[in-house]
């Protein structure tokens, strides 16, 4: 079928005889549509409602908003802090994952020998590591060491979640530049490293920045490293929602103005990558 | 040019880095799981106890019943998902509507960001039981109010409601980029020998769908493993221990009990589940890429 007669088809069909099929199809959508948005509308609604308005029942749809849990939220209970820390964790995690992760990305694509699919798989597998795992000897350990409650703490385990990132999708971006071009550099004179770094880089830009777009992603929504190696110093978003969560006066304005600032910014990111958000989660399993 | 030492340096932060966050804390975590550990006990001391530990998790029923309801929730929500995401897919794969398949696509990225201790914010809110929308969609049908969370029956179905919310998409958008992938040639032939939707979708689509559908199946059974920041915010487990799948459960007796010889025990047991998981995952998917 071409696309002429696909199109054709699609807008004379409704004409000359209405198409169950294709009515039901765009309820579907629509229903499909409004199921995906309606809990983040209605945490995004909350925040902006009176206290009153959100303990109504039943629920109330039309309200004048109000912004006083934002300013609640962020200077008196200080999740600006939070916000700030789990920004500089994210940033710092991204950035030394790419910094290591990308020589070993380079060293996978050009270099063939005994050993480097068990090496490979080594570092890949990291990813499918449960946290819990982790958590417990990394706090052990931080706690002998004196480093609870710091965010290079943090920054550090991230990194075993963020490498296998890093190395399986640029990996895969340098395995399409073409090898001539780094032999060619070579034979100009230029060491490996210039090659990687000056030649095969440059090229595979757009796929370091979905890499480094996803590390951010999970890094931010981390939560279970986060609860159990900090405290209040280096306390993570995730972790200063998750806080309000005690006693029975919840403060749900706070909690969902709280629940809005962290995830409004991965919903952005994640709308940049959506076209790459199913390899990056399927490890490239799935084009 | 080419040279192995070349190779080895290009190759050595990322490796001494993996060593150091991924190795080393793991062996630590095996030597605490062979010892009496309990930080907050150490009258005991640390001595070896001759796998005590693993016999106590081995033992103990709570155990056996955390890692049963962690099968029990993939059992709950793996094949409504996929259904939802299968349903989803073959809609966006129409070729009508236009704008709303893109907006739907754009919509289904939200749930799949959004951070899971959010969702279970999110979660905590729609089912609370005074002025939940779960219970006015409830009390609209005229029964009485019902406490979601408190209840042992209901608390899990609410939480795979709120799994089930963020996860559907990844079915679908895999499912759909299956679809895709489709050779057009296949499906023109296809319909020359049939008028069926079912016929095609059974023996032409079907086979396309098969490897992302099993990329998908393992990662969410690795998740169900890793599932602690949507149970942990909606219900820390409970009522009792209603909710508390096998991550849950671990993080107890480490962080809330303090007993970390017994949770590092457990904690190499899930290791295990995870390494025969992600060996599976790797050797059906990039058998080709080496």
């Amino acid at each position: 079928m071409t696309k002429a007669d696909t199109t054709s088809k699609a807008t004379a069909r409704p004409q000359a005889r209405p198409n169950v099929g294709h009515i039901l199809a765009g309820i579907a959508l629509v229903i499909i549509i409004v199921a995906t948005v309606f809990p983040f509308f209605w945490m995004v609604a909350s925040s902006l409602k009176t206290r009153a308005d959100i303990l109504a029942f039943p629920p109330v749809w039309t309200f004048a908003p109000t912004l006083e849990h934002y300013r609640e939220a962020l200077f008196r209970v200080d999740v600006a802090k939070s916000l700030v820390n789990s920004l500089v964790v994210a940033v710092a995690s991204t950035g030394l994952a790419l910094l290591v992760g990308t020589p070993a990305a380079y060293a996978l694509a050009r270099w063939d020998w005994k050993g480097k699919r068990d090496l490979w798989f080594w570092i890949i597998s990291n990813r499918f590591m449960s946290p819990i795992v982790l958590a417990l000897p990394f706090f052990l350990l931080a706690r002998t060491l004196g480093v609870l409650d710091n965010v290079w703490t943090l920054v550090a385990i991230y990194l075993t979640f963020n490498i296998p990132i890093v190395v399986w999708i640029v990996m895969d971006q340098f395995r399409a530049v073409p090898r001539e071009l780094d032999e060619a550099a070579v034979v100009d004179g230029a060491t490996p490293w210039v090659a990687f770094w000056r030649v095969v880089l440059p090229l595979t830009v757009p796929g370091v920045v979905v890499s480094a777009i996803l590390c951010f992603i999970f890094s931010w929504n981390e939560l279970l490293y986060a609860l159990v190696l900090t405290r209040a110093a280096s306390r993570t978003a995730p972790v200063a929602a998750t806080s309000f969560m005690s006693g029975y006066d919840l403060p749900w304005g706070e909690i969902m103005a709280t629940g809005t600032m962290i995830v409004l910014p991965v919903i952005v990111f994640a709308m940049l990558v959506s076209r790459h958000l199913v390899r990056g989660l399927t490890l490239g399993a799935v084009k | 040019m080419w040279s192995v030492r070349t190779r080895n340096l290009f190759l050595a932060p990322t490796v001494l880095v993996l060593l150091g966050v991924g190795i080393f804390p793991l062996l630590f975590a095996l030597n605490v799981s062979l010892r009496n550990y309990q930080i907050t006990k150490p009258g005991l001391g640390f001595g070896w106890n001759n796998f005590a530990n693993y016999t106590q998790v081995l033992t103990d029923s709570y155990f056996w019943e955390s890692l049963g309801r962690t099968f029990l929730f993939l059992g709950m929500t793996l094949p409504v998902q996929f259904l939802l995401g299968l349903g989803i897919a073959l809609l966006l794969h129409r070729k009508d509507w236009a704008l709303l398949r893109s907006v739907a696509r754009v919509a289904l990225v939200i749930p799949l960001a959004t951070t899971p201790a959010v969702v279970g914010l999110v979660g905590r809110l729609i089912f609370d039981s005074d002025f939940g929308l779960a219970n006015w969609l409830v009390t609209l049908t005229g029964t009485a109010k019902v406490t979601f969370l408190g209840d042992p029956n209901l608390a899990l179905f609410a939480v795979a409601f709120m799994d089930t919310w963020q996860w559907t998409p990844f079915f679908a958008l895999v499912l759909l980029a299956s679809l895709t992938a489709v050779p057009q040639e296949a499906v023109e032939a296809a319909t020359l020998e049939t008028d069926r939707r079912w016929d095609l979708f059974r023996f032409v689509e079907w086979p396309y769908l098969l490897p992302g559908l099993t990329a998908v199946l393992i990662l969410r059974t690795a998740d169900a493993m890793k599932l602690f920041d949507l149970i942990f915010v909606m219900t820390r487990g409970g009522p009792g221990s209603a909710t508390e799948l096998v991550s849950v459960y671990t993080q107890r007796i480490g962080f809330r009990v303090f007993d970390q010889g017994v949770a590092a025990a457990m904690a190499i047991l899930l290791l295990v589940v995870t390494i025969v998981l992600s060996r599976l995952y790797i050797r059906i998917f990039y058998r080709e890429t080496q």
